[in-house]
């Protein structure tokens, strides 16, 4: 397990070093630069300003030291917030995401375990269809598509929610939560219907129901506990479909979140923007899909933790 | 009628003459594999639903812009913003050219004096959305194929390479998907539009940069299944080589899964190519794609509705189609792997 857990660090700092290094020379490709969009500037202006931000010194040495600050947490300054620090900008806009995220997560996965375990218990019927309709409804129709519907129904036709923007309270997030909440709960009701019917024709809900447990304790006490645990496998793909929608559901209900400055960012070429969310985005997937590994290593005793290869 | 039941008549009995030359003769025609899957797949009601659905998507994306009246470039300014309007299904009180103007219902059409017929109305310039959704949809659906294709190829070329070879190469070959595994895909898709000129070929290869990992890992995992098994001893034994081993006997063996796969990498692209141009990342007028409509739409929802509506159901039927026609296929074909 330690040895397991070792080399998985590693992986993680070696994929996590490719990827900052990766972002940055794309970064330096990138044609034009912040300071050449942002306003006319006489050459000795621009000289000034290259020199403010390090931008005339040559590539090795700008990457040198940007590793040498990204060791210590300095994701460098942006150029479009008035030369704000990245790293506090990531965590100024850290809230409404992970509250979205949050809450998005909880209700699809809840949702979707109680879709999945109604299909499972009544396999072949009506609920059983009607479960898996809406399951492949929320794996087919893009989040995007799903949120203008949401937006356009519910808050510009009904009035029932604000259309946007992030200054209602709780009622801001209700829309956003449920455009997110689409994927996880098709994902979760699909994947807990096939690991219930799975346990169901296992021997010991058979040794179960002979012993007389009703049907109540049986769905509850065994099978479901036991369909759970795989459901911790899909987390890390979850957490990463979240973050592709919240780009998109953040935009459109114009929450001021981390995934809507990304793309703003990138619209007006702030790299050390782009380039701390990146890595930031990139950190914690790496870190969920690894937690995920070692958690369900701990709480599934049958799987044995190894060399990790398939 | 009584009869001794332990004496018989002998006339109760009759003898059957069993010619033991046709013992072996198999009664039922055989079936090979793929017939065996049609047969399957055929019980499977969703699965076909879904493939009339899409053999219909695709006819109409080729068919559609030629049997529209207009064109979808031509601007026309003064037919600009106009709700659908269809002959026959007018008179049903739907698609009738009626559209809300400063809060009235009015007939559109009847008011700007337009006498022609816009099945999905216009856009703020005046273009047939019929016309353009239709386009959309070829170049939607072009990407995702294309993207699926080299994703294919490259996953089954790197796994198979892999798998069958084993040893040091299997090794380096596996650290470097581990580490590219770990790399968000959405993250470096990201990074390379913003690297590339936004264009078809610049979407396709940022899909297909890290979308062959899962096919390669699938298919290596068959082939280490496959290449210790007897009948493949007994063909290298008989002298076989490496590449007709490959070819007939590895190949034919996971072909099922690799079709699987590549059924459900198809959705995989659309989304991603209608994602990146929802965000301003993928295509630029002229060009346009189901993403791009929608995100056209999306600035005009609360006046538009109709320029939103039309290619959000093609792409979400396109979607569905597809996850259905894979989840059948994938009981078809592999019926140990259902889920």
């Amino acid at each position: 397990m330690t040895k397991y857990i070792t080399r998985r660090i590693f992986y993680m700092f070696i994929t996590f070093f490719l990827i900052a290094t990766a972002t940055f020379f794309l970064m330096k490709a990138l044609p034009g630069s912040p300071i050449s969009s942002a306003s006319k500037l006489s050459p000795t202006q621009l000289a000034v300003v290259e020199a403010k931000y390090g931008l005339d010194q040559p590539i090795p040495v700008q990457y040198a030291k940007y590793m040498l600050n990204l060791a210590q947490g300095d994701l460098g300054n942006s150029f479009q917030f008035k030369n704000a620090s990245v790293t506090d900008l990531i965590i100024d806009r850290l809230g409404p995401s992970l509250i979205l995220g949050t809450q998005g997560l909880v209700l699809g996965v809840t949702l979707g375990i109680l879709l999945g375990m109604i299909a499972a218990l009544r396999q072949n019927t009506i609920w059983d269809y009607g479960s898996t309709f809406v399951a492949i409804i929320g794996i087919s129709i893009p989040s995007f598509v799903f949120a203008t519907f949401l937006q356009y129904w519910l808050a510009v036709q009904w009035e029932l929610f604000p259309v946007a923007l992030w200054k209602d309270g709780w009622m801001s997030s209700v829309l956003p939560s449920i455009a997110l909440a689409m994927g996880p709960l098709a994902t979760a009701s699909r994947f807990i219907r096939t690991e219930m019917i799975e346990v169901l024709s296992s021997d010991y809900i058979t040794l179960a129901k002979s012993k007389g447990a009703n049907g109540f304790e049986i769905a509850f006490k065994h099978a479901f506990r036991n369909a759970l645990i795989p459901l911790v496998t899909v987390l890390g793909p979850l957490a990463a479909g979240l973050l592709t929608g919240s780009l998109v559901i953040e935009q459109i209900f114009a929450i001021p979140g981390i995934g809507e400055q990304f793309v703003k960012s990138i619209m007006s070429n702030d790299f050390s923007i782009i380039m701390g969310t990146t890595l930031f985005f990139s950190a914690f997937l790496i870190v969920v899909i690894f937690l995920v590994d070692v958690l369900y290593g701990i709480i599934d005793p049958r799987i044995r933790l190894s060399g990790g290869k398939d | 009628m009584k009869h001794d039941l332990q004496k018989p008549p002998a006339s109760s009995f009759e003898r059957i003459e069993i010619d033991s030359s046709h013992a072996e003769r198999i009664s039922k025609p055989s079936l090979s594999f793929w017939q065996d899957a049609w047969l399957r797949i055929r019980k499977n009601k969703a699965a076909i639903v879904s493939m009339f659905i899409l053999a219909f998507i695709i006819i109409m994306a080729f068919v559609g812009p030629m049997i529209s009246p207009h064109d979808s470039e031509t601007q026309t300014i003064t037919h600009a913003n106009l709700p659908p309007k269809v002959p026959g299904i007018e008179k049903l009180g739907i698609m009738n050219g009626v559209g809300t103007l400063a809060g009235k219902e009015v007939d559109l059409y009847e008011m700007k004096k337009v006498d022609t017929y816009y099945w999905f109305g216009t856009d703020g310039l005046g273009r047939d959305m019929f016309s353009r959704v239709w386009e959309g949809t070829q170049i939607s659906l072009f990407i995702a194929f294309v993207a699926a294709l080299i994703d294919m190829v490259i996953g089954v070329a790197y796994g198979g390479i892999s798998g069958y070879y084993g040893g040091r190469v299997d090794d380096i070959m596996q650290r470097i998907v581990e580490i590219l595994y770990g790399i968000p895909t959405l993250v470096i898709v990201i990074l390379m539009l913003s690297f590339m000129d936004p264009g078809i070929t610049a979407i396709i290869i940022a899909i297909t940069i890290t979308g062959w990992i899962g096919m390669s890992r699938i298919v290596r995992g068959q082939v280490l299944k496959f290449k210790n098994q007897e009948f493949v001893l007994a063909s290298r034994t008989l002298g076989a080589t490496d590449s007709r081993i490959i070819t007939k006997h590895i190949l034919p063996n996971i072909l099922g899964i690799i079709i699987i796969n590549t059924m459900f990498t198809i959705p995989t692209a659309i989304f991603f190519e209608a994602f990146l141009s929802f965000i301003g990342l993928g295509l630029q007028p002229p060009d346009a794609s189901l993403g791009t409509l929608i995100n056209d739409g999306y600035k005009l929802i609360k006046f538009q509705p109709h320029i939103l509506l039309y290619p959000s159901i093609i792409i979400s039927l396109l979607m569905i189609a597809f996850n259905l026609l894979g989840d059948g296929l994938r009981d078809a074909l592999d019926p140990k792997m259902k889920d």
